[in-house]
C-alpha cells in the first residue's frame, strides 16, 4: 500500500541527498588552490550526470535486483519492472521508483567523496573512466551485499543504517588507494592553505543539511525511526564539531573554523551506520570519539606515512566510517529499533564481531578491486596530468576555464 | 643598489623561488599581474565561445639587492623561469637611489639585506 506521507518524505529526502554532492563540491572546492577549484567542482558535477544515467541504465539493477549473494542480476536493466508499485522487500509503502531514485543519490555521492584524495592532479578522462568502473565494480556489488535482497552481509546480520560501510568505508578505502597510486602533488608540503575557506564552510553546511535526507530518509518512511535518525545525526555532528574545536584550542592555541567543520563532517560520517539504532547519548559519544580519532589521522598518521590524501577523504570518511560501523556494534539498542540488534554494551558481543567482519570485508573488497581499476586505467590512458598541466592548474589545463579573474 | 623586477609565468614561481633561495636571496615581493608580451593568449572557452588575445596572468617579482647580488639574482630567476618558449617573461634591472628600513630607520646597504 502506497503511503503518501512516506512517499513525499522519501522524495524530499532524495532531493536533500542530491544537494550533498554540490555541497561536497564546495566543501572540497574551497580547500584546493584557486587554479584547481573548477576542476573539483566539475568532477563533482559530472558525477551527478554520469552516475544518474549509470544508475537507471544498469547500476540499480546490479545493486538491488535479486541476484546472487554478491551482485544483483541484469533483470532490472533500464528500470525494467521497476515501476510505481511498492517493492516490499525494500520499502512496502512507497513506489519502487521512489526507492530507486533515493538510492541513486547515494550512488552519486559515494564516488564523489573519493575526489578529495586525488584532487589537483588527476586527468579528467582518467577520472571519468575510474568513476564509471568504480561505481559498477565496487559500489554496486558492495551495495548489493549489504542492502540487496539475497546480499550475504545483509543475511549475516550486519547493521548499516544509512551507508557507513557501503558509502563511507568503501569510498574512504578507494581514496587511500588513489592517493597512494597517484603519488604526491608537485610542490606541496603537508599543509596547503585552502583558497576559499568560506566555500568550504558553505559546503559543510550543505552537507549537514543534506545529511538529514541521507540518514532520516534511510528509514524510508515518515516514522519514529526517521525522527530518531534525524535527532542523533544532528547531535553527533554537533558533538564532533565542538570536540574538534576544543582539540584545536588545547593543541594549537585557537579554535579554527576549518577544524570545526571537519569535526562536524566526521561526526555526520560516523553516525551514518548507527543513526537508526542508537539514542542521543551514544550519538554524543560517537561524535566525541570520531573527532579525536580523525584528528590524529589527519594531523599525525597521514604525515608519518607521507601519502598525499589532498583533502582527507580517507582520514575523515574512511576512518570516520570504520569508527561508526564499529560503534554501531557497541551502542545499537533494540529499544530504539526492534528491527536492529543489541550491541556489545547491551550484552551482545556477537553484533560487534559481525560489524568488525563487515568492515574488514568491505575494506578488502574495495582495496583489491580499486587497485585493479586504477592499474587498468593507468595502463590505457594514464592517471595523472602532465607536470606542466599540474603546475598551471586543472582549471585551465583540463577545462580551458579560469575560476577567477585578476581585474574586474 | 638595484631594484630587480621580473615578470614570469605563474606556474614557474615555485621553481624561481627555489633558485632564489639557493642563491641566498630571501627577500622579495610577489604580486599577480596581467600583461601582454609577444606570447599569444591561452584560449579560454566560456559556454562554447572562445576568448583569445586576453591579457595574460603573470607573476611580478620585485627584489631590491646590493650591487654584488645583481648577477646571482638574475641568474637564479632565469634558471627557474626559462622554458625556451615565448612567454617566459622579462627581467628589468633599475638603479635604486635609496632604501630605508622602517623599523630602524637604517638606510642604504644595511637596509636592503
Amino acid at each position: 500500500m502506497i503511503n503518501s506521507g512516506d512517499t513525499a518524505f522519501v522524495l524530499f529526502s532524495a532531493a536533500l541527498v542530491l544537494l550533498m554532492t554540490p555541497g561536497l563540491a564546495f566543501f572540497y572546492g574551497g580547500m584546493v588552490r584557486r587554479k584547481n577549484v573548477l576542476g573539483v567542482l566539475m568532477q563533482c558535477f559530472i558525477i551527478m550526470c554520469v552516475l544518474s544515467l549509470q544508475w537507471v541504465l544498469f547500476g540499480y539493477s546490479l545493486a538491488f535486483s535479486p541476484g546472487n549473494s554478491f551482485i544483483g542480476s541484469l533483470d532490472w536493466i533500464g528500470l525494467k519492472s521497476v515501476g510505481l508499485e511498492p517493492y516490499a522487500d525494500y520499502a512496502a509503502t512507497i513506489p519502487h521508483q521512489a526507492f530507486m531514485i533515493f538510492q541513486a543519490m547515494f550512488a552519486v555521492i559515494t564516488p564523489a567523496l573519493i575526489i578529495g584524495a586525488f584532487a589537483e592532479r588527476m586527468k579528467f578522462s582518467a577520472f571519468l573512466l575510474v568513476t564509471i568502473l568504480w561505481a559498477t565494480f565496487v559500489y554496486d556489488p558492495i551495495a548489493h551485499m549489504v542492502w540487496g535482497v539475497g546480499g550475504w552481509m545483509r543475511n549475516f546480520g550486519a547493521l548499516d543504517f544509512a551507508g557507513g560501510t557501503v558509502v563511507h568505508i568503501n569510498a574512504g578505502v578507494a581514496a587511500l588507494v588513489s592517493a597512494v597510486f597517484l603519488g604526491k602533488r608537485l610542490n606541496v608540503g603537508h599543509a596547503v592553505p585552502p583558497h576559499n575557506l568560506p566555500f568550504t564552510v558553505l559546503g559543510a553546511g550543505l552537507l549537514w543539511f543534506g545529511w538529514f535526507g541521507f540518514n532520516a530518509g534511510s528509514a524510508l518512511g515518515a516514522n519514529g525511526i526517521a525522527v530518531n535518525a534525524f535527532v542523533v545525526t544532528n547531535t553527533a555532528a554537533a558533538a564532533a564539531g565542538i570536540t574538534w574545536a576544543v582539540i584545536d584550542w588545547l593543541k594549537n592555541g585557537k579554535p579554527t573554523m576549518f577544524g570545526t567543520i571537519t569535526g562536524a563532517v566526521a561526526g555526520l560520517v560516523a553516525i551514518t551506520p548507527a543513526a537508526g539504532f542508537v539514542g542521543v547519548i551514544p550519538a554524543i559519544l560517537i561524535g566525541i570519539g570520531v573527532s579525536c580519532i580523525c584528528f590524529v589521522m589527519v594531523t599525525a598518521v597521514k604525515i608519518k606515512f607521507g601519502y598525499d590524501d589532498s583533502l582527507d577523504a580517507f582520514g575523515v570518511h574512511g576512518i570516520g566510517g570504520i569508527f561508526g560501523a564499529l560503534a554501531t556494534g557497541l551502542f545499537a539498542n533494540k529499544l530504539i529499533n526492534p528491527a536492529g540488534a543489541d550491541g556489545l554494551f547491551l550484552g551482545n558481543p556477537k553484533l560487534f564481531l559481525i560489524q568488525t567482519g563487515a568492515v574488514l570485508v568491505t575494506i578488502v573488497y574495495s582495496l583489491i578491486v580499486t587497485v585493479t581499476i586504477f592499474k587498468v586505467v593507468d595502463f590505457f590512458v594514464g592517471l595523472r596530468v602532465e607536470e606542466k598541466e599540474e603546475l598551471i592548474g586543472l582549471d585551465l589545463s583540463q577545462h580551458k576555464e579560469a575560476a577567477y579573474t585578476v581585474l574586474e | 643598489m638595484k631594484l630587480i623586477i621580473a615578470i614570469i609565468q605563474p606556474y614557474k614561481l615555485e621553481e624561481v623561488k627555489k633558485e632564489l633561495y639557493k642563491a641566498e636571496v630571501n627577500l622579495m615581493t610577489v604580486s599577480e599581474v596581467l600583461g601582454h608580451g609577444r606570447q599569444k593568449g591561452v584560449t579560454e572557452v566560456y559556454r562554447g565561445v572562445k576568448e583569445t588575445g586576453n591579457l595574460l596572468r603573470k607573476i611580478r617579482l620585485e627584489i631590491a639587492v646590493n650591487d654584488d647580488f645583481v648577477k646571482k639574482t638574475v641568474d637564479a630567476i632565469i634558471s627557474g623561469a626559462r622554458t625556451g618558449e615565448t612567454g617566459d617573461g622579462k627581467i628589468f634591472v633599475l638603479d635604486l637611489p635609496e632604501c630605508i628600513r622602517i623599523r630602524t630607520g637604517e638606510t642604504g646597504k644595511e637596509a636592503i639585506g
